[in-house]
């Protein structure tokens, strides 16, 4: 019962605030506040519940959605230590960041309209976790897919943003292509859409390995788009056209983290198909270094933050694809923590400084210290420096990797390790230290807006611990836990802390801190000087690979200005004007000669008759 | 209800009210009005009584009616619903329902006579849907169509003459094939029993000779599937569209399409069921023209109504697809998503007929941050787009869900296909609400009014209301559809595949 409150409180609440609420703003923003605390107090128990139990018994409840002959949906919730984990992310980091959009949003004119936003988003995500199969993940999915599209869009009058919101949503359609598709070829395999009951199909042998491939890779799509992987990750850096909260939460800690929750949670699928994990794998750890490369030469502070997203994605996909859902879970936790904090804490540097470019604040330190202290502990945990969050979630992934015996991939791991820490320092050194650029006064933000801030510093620095290596039961118990009916990949996700591995990335850490401190804290400098001494490279970066250049120049054109128009054309010149309408003139034409014929003089009938009947006399003579 | 005839009562009510208003003075428009909502609102009030009484356990036809009409050649006035009947007789209802308030908002010329031809046409709308008596749906049929004539030359925009003869001549081509089928199944049955009768039950029971019905399945198929619109013969509907106004082109593509659909499904698959088995799997290939050229010449139209124009000739084939898989789940979803792509494209045209009526253009590229100015509508035309490219939580998801699912075993390609057809849907949607509501304001639009009052705005939240419930709830209908479904199946699966 309480597991249905979780949903039906945020949709209710949303729908309350569009209809009757949204010229009382403040209530509006009460009310969905309210609606994500009373979730994460209905979470909390279940979450304290855990460590007694990291064997539970898995609780579903499930009605029936459409039952007609031959095809029962259900809509359902599914409760086990894997989405325990990830409600409690979305409820507890939704929570600090609807309490710092309080403060944020203030004297904006859509108010009402952003908390009714981010309530639909938060009862379409606490869907995709709680769902207890394909379709209603794949319903849930969408849904945010919505909530996303609308607050990306919340600026709808800026063209902008009418345009990475748009480019959002289609741009996961695409993904969502292969995984409906996906969805369909597991149905017609085991018959079910219901993720225990594939899970026993897959156990049991049921599945040819060809078509567990298939399905995977086409449900990987799925994720492809939602966690912005290569190479569908374009929409993700335009999405920052939304409000900066809406960054934290969706376009960082929650939404683009349910591609890899996904993923997680159909681990048995993967763990059968061992050909689409590896491509899994290498999806993601090209992302992640990729994506770190492009970091390197932006600088907007939000699109620095939002590529070292895509690049921490990456790391989670690369988690999952060499078995390690554990690892990619715990990373998908304390990423939640420390990069909701890193976005928060530049919304609030945006905040005072009204710009977005890292090269117009600087020395903001003195100025916004709560800010600055809490940024800094986020930085030190994304770069994963020991004892923070990020090392041990970080170095999960990168020993499930070097376990996987794939050093390729490993080698890849730590080099983006450490170019993370070069442009995270940059970000740091140039924002907060450096030379002071900035205009006007900026000062700390108000307290609804730092507590949040304080509170989620607190979880980037400790959550960590939540997967220490002498703790039991540790998190890795709890994932593992999910998959437990497939014994096989279990083993990977078994956590062994490697000292090897572990002293590696702290060498590439402290390598790359090195790096980037000393590069940019020099006195004097007014704009990257990566830019003046790798010209070519910075340019390659700066424009992302040129990928978003060639879908649009290639891709985009080819169907917009290519194939439709010449559809188009065929349809308006051969179809209309020359068959049908052609087809209409020749007949006018007919009848205009056959016109000619009716003269209305007696003589010229009674000879076309005469005629006729001769002709006929001619045919029966022939006949007869 | 015992006894009361309730199916005449729904076809009865418009035309009486048809009558009422011939003797009308064109002044009396609040009385016009009143008329036509009364009557309307009583069919709706009817049709969704039959859709809370209908006895899903019972199944079959209910609510029958029959009178001998001529019964040395075997006609009645014969009717009754099933499970797919109703879903199409409550469509129609909200369709006219809200096209009646529509109207009331866009229509300022000529109301009485406007109304007259809306009613009559939708009398045959409902006749069509209930009939069991061949001659009585042909006859329906053609008052469903014919009034369309009148309603687009006179009360249509640009290129209105034009539009109107294409789309009645058309029209009158493929019933014309369609009443050759008719004739042909009522002789030749009636050779076979030695009973002539247009009884269409009675007919469906006869085992019709495999190669006869793989013959007379064609004309009918083309004959119902000129109004589907099946591609290559659908260039009348975009237009038709494009020059009717808001009401007629709510009524032509929520419901006529669907009659073309309808006829298909209850007249050549229900009473040739070889036919259908033959058939079926090339309209399954067909309907990929419907989805892909309809859906990219969508794309790069610029005029709003054109582009929902080509975009229901795209989503109808979903339809055929859905038809042409055979089993439960795919023509169920083939059912839900006339039901469903009804009611969005009836909506769709109400907005943009709203919009069309103040600023006199429907060119995307003239129009920029609407949403500023007309937030309702930007709203309520959002929740259209979204519906029609699938997202879930409004009916279309639902049934097209069902339909690929349905398809997927034995037409995968198509499937591919036709779940990129969605994406296409998706990008000219959004790509529409994008240029016409967001960006800039400009200042030419100032002028623009919100719909605000009670009769603008109901039809738009009662359209969207119907989205929600069937795609939050979607048993509600599904359920119903599904025991008209199972025995048509059922009748073309238990033939033997030749």
């Amino acid at each position: 019962m309480d597991i249905w409150a979780l949903l039906v409180i945020p949709l209710i609440v949303s729908v309350f605030i569009a209809l009757v609420t949204r010229k009382n703003e403040e209530l509006s923003s009460y009310l969905s506040i309210g609606a994500v605390v009373i979730g994460f107090l209905i979470v909390l128990p279940y979450l304290l519940k855990l460590p007694g139990d990291p064997h539970m018994h898995p609780i579903e409840q499930a009605f029936t959605w459409i039952s007609i002959k031959g095809l029962k949906i259900e809509m359902g919730t599914l409760i086990d230590p894997l989405s325990i984990i990830m409600l409690f992310v979305v409820t507890f980091v939704g929570s600090l960041i609807h309490i710092y959009s309080k403060g944020y949003m203030h004297g904006d004119p859509g108010y009402s309209r952003f908390f009714a936003c981010l309530s639909l988003f938060i009862f379409s995500m606490l869907g995709i976790v709680l769902s207890n199969n394909l379709i209603m993940i794949f319903v849930f999915w969408e849904l945010v897919g919505l909530a996303s599209y609308l607050l990306i869009g919340y600026y709808f009058e800026k063209p902008s943003a009418a345009d990475a919101a748009k480019k959002a949503f289609l741009v996961n359609r695409i993904g969502d292509f292969g995984f409906i598709l996906g969805i369909f070829v597991i149905y017609y395999a085991t018959g079910t859409f219901n993720f225990i009951e594939v899970e026993h199909h897959i156990a049991a042998g049921h599945v040819s390995s060809g078509t567990l491939t298939l399905a995977a890779l086409l449900i990987f799509c799925g994720a492809v788009g939602k966690s912005a992987q290569f190479p569908l990750h374009v929409w993700l850096p335009d999405a920052m056209e939304g409000p900066t909260p809406v960054s934290a939460l969706i376009h960082a800690a929650t939404m683009v983290a349910a591609g890899v929750y996904m993923l997680a949670r159909t681990s048995f699928l993967y763990a059968a198909a061992p050909d689409a994990m590896v491509i899994v794998a290498y999806i993601g750890g090209f992302t992640a270094l990729m994506a770190a490369l492009i970091a390197l030469a932006q600088s907007d502070i939000k699109r620095i933050i939002a590529f070292s997203t895509l690049s921490s994605l990456g790391y989670m996909v690369l988690a999952i694809g060499v078995g390690g859902t554990g690892a990619g879970m715990f990373y998908l936790m304390t990423h939640a923590f420390f990069k909701a904090l890193l976005f928060l804490g530049a919304g609030s540097v945006i905040h005072a400084c009204h710009t977005n470019e890292i090269w117009e604040m600087g020395q903001l330190y003195p100025k916004m210290k709560t800010t600055a202290v809490t940024f800094f502990l986020g930085s030190l945990a994304m770069m994963g420096v020991f004892p923070f969050s990020g090392f041990w979630s970080k170095d999960e992934i990168l020993s499930a990797t070097f376990q996987s015996g794939n050093y390729f991939l490993f080698a890849m791991g730590i080099l983006t390790a450490f170019i993370t820490a070069v442009f995270i320092s940059k970000l740091v050194v140039v924002t907060f230290f450096g030379d002071k650029k900035y205009h006007g006064h900026p000062h700390e933000s108000p307290k609804v807006m730092t507590i949040p801030l304080i509170i989620l510093s607190v979880f980037a620095v400790v959550a960590g611990f939540a997967g220490f290596p002498g703790l039991e039961p540790n998190f890795g118990t709890f994932v593992h836990t999910a998959g437990a009916a497939l014994g096989e990949h279990g083993a990977h996700a078994e956590h062994h802390f490697n000292f090897m591995v572990a002293s590696l990335s702290t060498i590439a850490v402290l390598g790359g801190i090195l790096l980037g401190w000393s590069i940019y804290s020099r006195k004097g400098m007014k704009s990257d000087v990566m830019a003046e001494r790798l010209p070519f490279t910075y340019k390659f970066l700066e424009n992302r690979f040129y990928i978003d250049h060639i879908y649009d120049t290639y891709f985009v054109a080819w169907i917009y200005n290519g194939l439709a128009k010449i559809l188009n054309y065929i349809e308006v010149n051969i179809i209309i004007i020359f068959i049908i309408n052609g087809s209409a003139y020749t007949v006018r034409q007919i009848g205009k000669g056959l016109r000619l014929t009716t003269t209305g003089q007696l003589q010229n009938y009674a000879f076309v008759m005469v005629g006729g009947v001769l002709v006929l006399m001619i045919i029966f003579a022939a006949i007869l | 209800m015992e006894g009361f005839p309730i199916i005449s009562a729904i076809i009865a009510a418009p035309l009486v009210a048809v009558i009422i208003l011939l003797f009308l003075k064109d002044e009396m428009l609040w009385l016009v009005r009143a008329i036509s909502v009364a009557t309307t609102s009583l069919c709706l009030v009817l049709s969704l009584y039959m859709l809370w009484a209908y006895d899903k356990a019972k199944g079959g036809y209910q609510f029958v009616e029959r009178i001998e009409w001529v019964k040395s050649l075997g006609i009645s006035y014969y009717v009754g619903v099933d499970g797919i009947s109703i879903a199409m007789i409550v469509l129609t209802s909200f369709v006219i329902f809200t096209g009646v308030f529509v109207s009331w908002v866009g229509v300022k010329q000529r109301v009485r006579e406007h109304y007259i031809f809306l009613l009559l046409l939708v009398a045959g709308v409902f006749g069509v849907f209930v009939s069991l008596d061949l001659l009585f749906f042909y006859l329906f049929y053609e008052l469903a169509v014919i009034p369309m004539y009148p309603l687009i030359g006179i009360w249509g925009s640009a290129n209105r003459e034009y539009a109107t003869m294409k789309l009645t001549l058309y029209l009158s081509f493929g019933a014309v094939f369609a009443l050759l089928g008719i004739l042909s199944l009522y002789f030749v049955a009636g050779a076979q029993s030695g009973v002539y009768t247009f009884d269409m039950l009675a007919i469906g029971k006869l085992s019709l000779e495999r190669s006869y019905q793989i013959k007379v399945f064609l004309p009918l198929l083309f004959g119902f599937g000129v109004l589907v619109p099946l591609a290559p013969f659908h260039s009348w509907s975009p237009i038709g569209h494009a020059a009717a106004p808001s009401a007629v082109s709510m009524l032509h593509a929520g419901v006529l399409m669907k009659l073309g659909a309808y006829g298909i499904l209850r007249i050549a698959m229900g009473m040739l069921p070889a036919g259908a088995q033959f058939w079926m799997p090339y309209v399954a290939v067909l309907c990929l023209i419907n989805i892909f050229y309809g859906g990219l010449v969508a794309m790069s139209r610029k005029d709003m109504k054109f582009m929902i124009g080509y975009s229901s000739s795209s989503h109808m084939g979903y339809v055929l697809l859905g038809l042409a898989t055979l089993n439960y789940i795919g023509v169920n979803g083939a059912v839900l998503l006339m039901f469903a792509h009804g009611i969005m494209t009836a909506l769709a045209f109400s907005l943009i007929g709203f919009i069309y009526d103040q600023a006199h253009t429907r060119m995307m590229y003239d129009f920029s941050g609407l949403a500023k100015k007309l937030p309702f509508v930007a709203v309520a035309f959002a929740i259209m787009g979204f519906a029609s490219s699938g997202l879930p939580g409004l009916a279309n998801f639902v049934a097209e869900l069902m339909v690929f699912i349905g398809a997927f075993k034995d037409y995968p390609f198509q499937v591919v296909i036709a779940v990129f057809g969605i994406i296409v849907t998706a990008t000219y949607m959004l790509r529409c609400i994008r240029d016409v509501f967001f960006r800039e304001p400009q200042d030419k639009w100032d002028g623009l009014k919100d719909a605000t009052t009670f009769v603008e705005r109901l039809p738009f939240v009662i359209l969207i209301a119907v989205l929600l419930v069937v795609g939050f709830y979607p048993s509600i209908i599904v359920d119903i559809i599904n025991t008209g479904v199972v025995p048509l199946v059922d009748k073309i699966n238990a033939v033997p595949h030749g």
